[in-house]
């Protein structure tokens, strides 16, 4: 088998494998050169790429949401906290087949339609190993349940999560807003480094104006996590900072008095600080569970609160706008007065009824029905308010016009927003010749300017808007901005004051002397509220016609003749001597305002004997 | 072992002079087995880093090793001429094996590599390794060099149908390099020049047919990942990207010993097995590298070396050939991980963690120190 060799042969062979030896070497060096280069590249040029991205790699920054901040009313009253409440989760990452975990879930629980589809959105915004929140507000069963079966749920995380909570429900549902799930164009809008780890904001009322305030600030932890997402320990940490708590200027015995006082009426209530703008009270009923809306309400509680005729979303106290009626009266006093067109002493002569020079139709005075003549032969400007008399308002509103009208109310606060602090206020009207021109593309006839002049026809306030112009009178002219905040954290919010409506101290004791006989009077429109009482309150009475059902409204037979009714309103400010409260009421189809002014006793009865001092 | 009579002419060594040493005795290449060891310590620090600290793998392996190292010094004690002679049979045995896991193999993720006999798995391909490369210089040696057309075409057949056989398991990382192994004989016997560039051209053309028609898509998969690793992030390019990010995360001098974050937080994965130079690239830095290759290089200059002063044409081309094919090994792994060549199942040689390709190398070592005191010791 071993061949013969000759010399040359075996020298020849020798040769030819030295120098392929010789080759392979080159080779090999020349390749491991290269492998050489390349890690040469990778750990050297490239080196801080690399560094970085095993970083990113390794640590991961966790946001820890900041704590809501409370809510409390003027006297430390709590009305909204947050609560621990537990949520179902899943890391997707760590469930074999998703579909099969939610079907078995469902066996257990109950997981609704939109449950799911929330679920399956989030699903898609976040990382494998991130857990996505499924179901809200487990119950003590479910989460015994869920611990039963956990060896068979992989993936499925059950944790605390603090949710916020209305401890007083429909009574401060109005006044404070609510929190709900953020929703898609939220999620927009918002600084999503600021809302990492938060599932809900504000969405209305004081919740959704001080949502920053309310906020807080994300924290953020960095952690060592492998690449299932498992985090392994804390690098560091940066705890959030708990929103701001707000201490409001409602008070709970007056939110309570006033939402007693309306029952199951529909209106509102609002009872503000004349000197300081402090709002005491904000009422509007029906109210709702603002509960429901925290974690994103049902589509059933939402139809039901929507589809209610009674239109429970709807704030009145805010949004509402309706004729002041003869509420406006002691407003229309102030402006004839600063006109010079009437003084405290002149008169108006009241056979029941008006009209204008040179035209047949007659303006009916309220009393000519009752009595079937006028208040007096002559009526003066304290009689007019007291009594309530048509006819002098209509002559003052004639010889004003239109425009010098709103000239002078504007200063009380009508047909603008107040500017309080919270959201979805509306301004009402205040007519004029522009305004009717601009919003109708008519001319202003003069009869319109006679209801006018008794607060009906195109003029429309708000219950605020009421007791802000309410408040103005009660000062003598101060004016500020009307807030619900008071402090924040503790420290008192500036309030905004506006310049002031400044007018001789005859012509505001004037309108006080009629206010006051309104309610203390032997023909006061309010007498029936004298009775027991223990101070002097200032008041003015209204009724609001009705010509159309109100917007939404979906009714059936029984209601009609209600929903016609008209609507009672009540202004009133007390102590006379040294108000520290004015207030603002309507009750939706009341009748009148008789359905009204008991409600401004309830109110203004449990501020003064609660707080004599305060205000 | 050791007592049959050597029977190579002797031509004429110095050796004489000296008396043979234990070493000789036992056939034993100092300075690779010096290498080895130091390569052995050095891969299993690493390998206690890459499993997670676990001893039970690193047991597990210095079990390996100790297993191979007996392999190897057997391997040693058989002469050049009987494995010469051994050749062919073993050649037929692997064939044998070979086609019989195509019908009775047992496998596992879609490849079909192994055989079980009496509850003993083996791999027949690991075998044919050092099989090839033994028959077709045993075919060569008994012909004039530099081989003729006749020699070539012999040679491309005894290596073309192991290679055949392990590409359909399918397993083309082992079939190419046992391929290449019997072409390093035939390189290292003198091939042609103009025949060496006929067949690069050759290949070169047929790269596209091949690509076409001849590879599977997972394999061209692995070729379009190692070119664009972020076009499958979460996928076939995850691997290239957390290897290219261990290693070059490690800098210059690397992160310390079991402070891989890559492989110990589960971003790096086979990173004990395929994958471990990246943990130590990032846990050793550069420098490690450096020294690693350093070893390798010594080791490979030694198999040179030993088939250099080899005696007969058989020992020096499959000294050759066992060097260049060990190169290989290192060159594919090393390549791969850091994203220079497509991703293949080849461990990095002697490091990785594994025992069946750690044992059929140390077995190969055995053949080069067999080789190398052949030449020295000249007939005891």
């Amino acid at each position: 088998m071993l061949p013969q060799f000759d010399l040359k042969d075996s020298q020849l062979e020798s040769r030819i494998f030295g120098s392929r030896t010789i080759i392979a070497i080159c080779l090999v060096v020349l390749l491991l050169g290269l492998i050489l280069v390349r890690y040469y590249a990778l750990q050297i040029t490239e080196y801080e790429v690399y560094r970085t991205q095993s970083e990113r790699n390794r640590v991961q920054l966790q946001p820890l949401p900041p704590k809501r901040g409370l809510i409390y009313d003027r006297n430390g009253v709590l009305l909204a906290d947050n609560r621990p409440s537990y949520v179902l989760s899943i890391v997707r990452e760590r469930v074999d087949d998703l579909d099969l975990a939610l079907s078995e879930l469902q066996g257990l629980l109950s997981i609704s339609e939109r449950d799911l589809e929330n679920f399956h959105k989030k699903v898609s915004r976040s990382r494998p190993y991130e857990p996505v929140p499924l179901r809200f507000r487990l119950t003590e069963n479910e989460r015994a349940l869920l611990a039963v079966n956990r060896f068979r749920l992989s993936g499925v995380v059950v944790e605390a999560q603090l949710l916020r909570h209305y401890p007083h429900g429909e009574l401060f549902s109005h006044a404070l807003g609510y929190v709900g799930r953020i929703s898609e164009e939220e999620v927009q809008a918002l600084d999503e480094t600021d809302y990492r780890g938060t599932f809900y904001v504000g969405k209305v009322g004081i919740e959704k104006f001080y949502e920053d305030v309310l906020h807080g600030d994300v924290g953020y932890q960095n952690v060592e996590s492998n690449a299932h997402g498992r985090v392994l320990r804390v690098l560091e940490r940066f705890l959030p900072v708990t929103g701001k708590d707000l201490t409001l200027s409602l008070d709970y015995r007056l939110q309570r008095a006033a939402f007693d006082a309306l029952g199951d009426r529909r209106g509102a209530v609002v009872a503000l600080s004349p000197l300081s703008g402090e709002v005491l009270a904000l009422v509007s009923t029906p109210g709702f569970d603002a509960n429901l809306f925290v974690n994103g309400i049902s589509y059933t509680d939402y139809n039901a609160l929507r589809d209610s005729p009674d239109v429970p979303l709807f704030n009145r106290a805010i949004q509402g706008s309706y004729p002041p009626g003869s509420t406006i009266k002691p407003f229309m006093a102030m402006a004839g007065l600063q006109s010079g067109l009437v003084t405290p002493e002149s008169t108006v002569p009241d056979p029941g009824w008006y009209s204008l020079p040179g035209d047949s139709h007659r303006y009916r005075d309220w009393i000519l029905r009752i009595t079937g003549t006028g208040h007096a032969p002559l009526v003066n400007m304290k009689m007019a308010i007291a009594e309530s008399c048509d006819v002098y308002f209509y002559d003052l509103a004639r010889r004003l016009t239109i425009d010098r009208m709103a000239e002078y109310l504007h200063p009380f606060g009508f047909g603008a927003r107040t500017g309080v602090d919270t959201t979805s206020e509306r301004g009402g009207i205040l007519p004029s010749t522009d305004w009717k021109r601009d919003a109708m593309g008519q001319p202003w006839y003069p009869g319109e300017t006679i209801s006018a002049g008794i607060g009906q026809g195109y003029m429309l306030a708000s219950p605020l808007q009421l007791a802000v112009a309410t408040g103005v009178m009660a000062s003598k002219g101060q004016r500020q901005v009307p807030h619900l905040v008071m402090a924040v954290d503790g420290k008192p919010l500036p309030v905004t004051s506006l310049e002031p409506l400044i007018a001789p101290a005859e012509y505001w004791e004037t309108i006080f002397d009629g206010m006051r006989e309104v309610v203390h009077g032997r023909k006061g429109t309010a007498k029936a509220l004298a009775p027991g009482i223990t101070y002097e309150m200032a008041g003015k009475t209204g009724t609001a016609q009705v010509i159309g059902i109100a917007q939404n409204a979906v009714y059936n037979e029984a209601d009609v003749s209600e929903r016609h009714r008209h609507h009672g309103l009540f202004i009133a400010f007390a102590p006379v001597e040294a108000p520290t409260i004015a207030v603002g009421i309507i009750v939706e189809n009341g009748g009148g305002s008789s359905a009204a002014s008991p409600i401004a006793r309830d109110v203004i009865d449990a501020w003064l004997s609660s707080s004599p001092a305060d205000g | 072992m050791g007592d049959y009579v050597r029977q190579l002419p002797h031509q004429g060594s110095h050796d004489m002079a000296r008396r043979p040493s234990v070493v000789s005795r036992v056939h034993i290449d100092i300075p690779l087995l010096l290498l080895l060891l130091l390569l052995t310590f050095y891969g299993l620090v690493v390998l206690y880093s890459a499993s997670g600290q676990s001893m039970a793998a690193v047991t597990r392996q210095g079990t390996y090793f100790a297993l191979g190292y007996v392999v190897m010094l057997l391997a040693a004690q058989i002469s050049l001429q009987r494995y010469a002679r051994l050749a062919p049979w073993l050649y037929v045995l692997g064939l044998t094996a070979l086609v019989a896991v195509v019908f009775v193999g047992v496998g596992a993720k879609g490849a079909q590599r192994w055989l079980e006999i009496g509850g003993f798995r083996f791999q027949p391909s690991e075998i044919l390794k050092l099989v090839v490369p033994l028959v077709v210089a045993w075919f060569l040696a008994g012909r004039t060099l530099p081989p003729g057309l006749f020699s070539i075409g012999g040679s491309l057949v005894l290596l073309g149908l192991p290679a055949m056989l392990i590409v359909i398991q399918p397993d083309l990382g082992t079939s190419l390099l046992i391929a290449a192994s019997g072409l390093f004989v035939l390189f290292m016997a003198g091939l042609r020049w103009r025949i060496i560039m006929l067949a690069l051209a050759l290949a070169a053309a047929s790269a596209w047919p091949a690509w076409m028609y001849g590879l599977k898509d997972y394999q061209k998969q692995r070729i379009l990942t190692m070119f664009d690793p972020d076009s499958d992030k979460l996928g076939a390019g995850w691997n290239i990207i957390q290897s290219k990010t261990a290693i070059g995360s490690g800098g210059w001098q690397g992160k310390g010993w079991l402070q891989s974050t890559q492989s110990r937080l589960d971003f790096l994965p086979e990173s004990h097995t395929d994958f471990i130079i990246a943990v130590l690239a990032e846990e050793h830095g550069l420098q490690g590298i450096i020294l690693l290759m350093g070893i390798y290089l010594l080791i490979l200059l030694r198999g040179f070396w030993i088939g250099v002063h080899a005696q007969t044409n058989f020992g020096r081309m499959v000294a050759g050939s066992l060097t260049l094919t060990f190169f290989v090994y290192i060159f594919v792994n090393m390549g791969m991980v850091a994203g220079l060549l497509p991703v293949v199942g080849v461990p990095l040689p002697l490091v990785s963690a594994g025992g069946t390709s750690l044992i059929t190398l140390l077995a190969g070592f055995g053949i080069l120190m067999a080789i190398s005191t052949e030449s020295r010791n000249g007939a005891v």
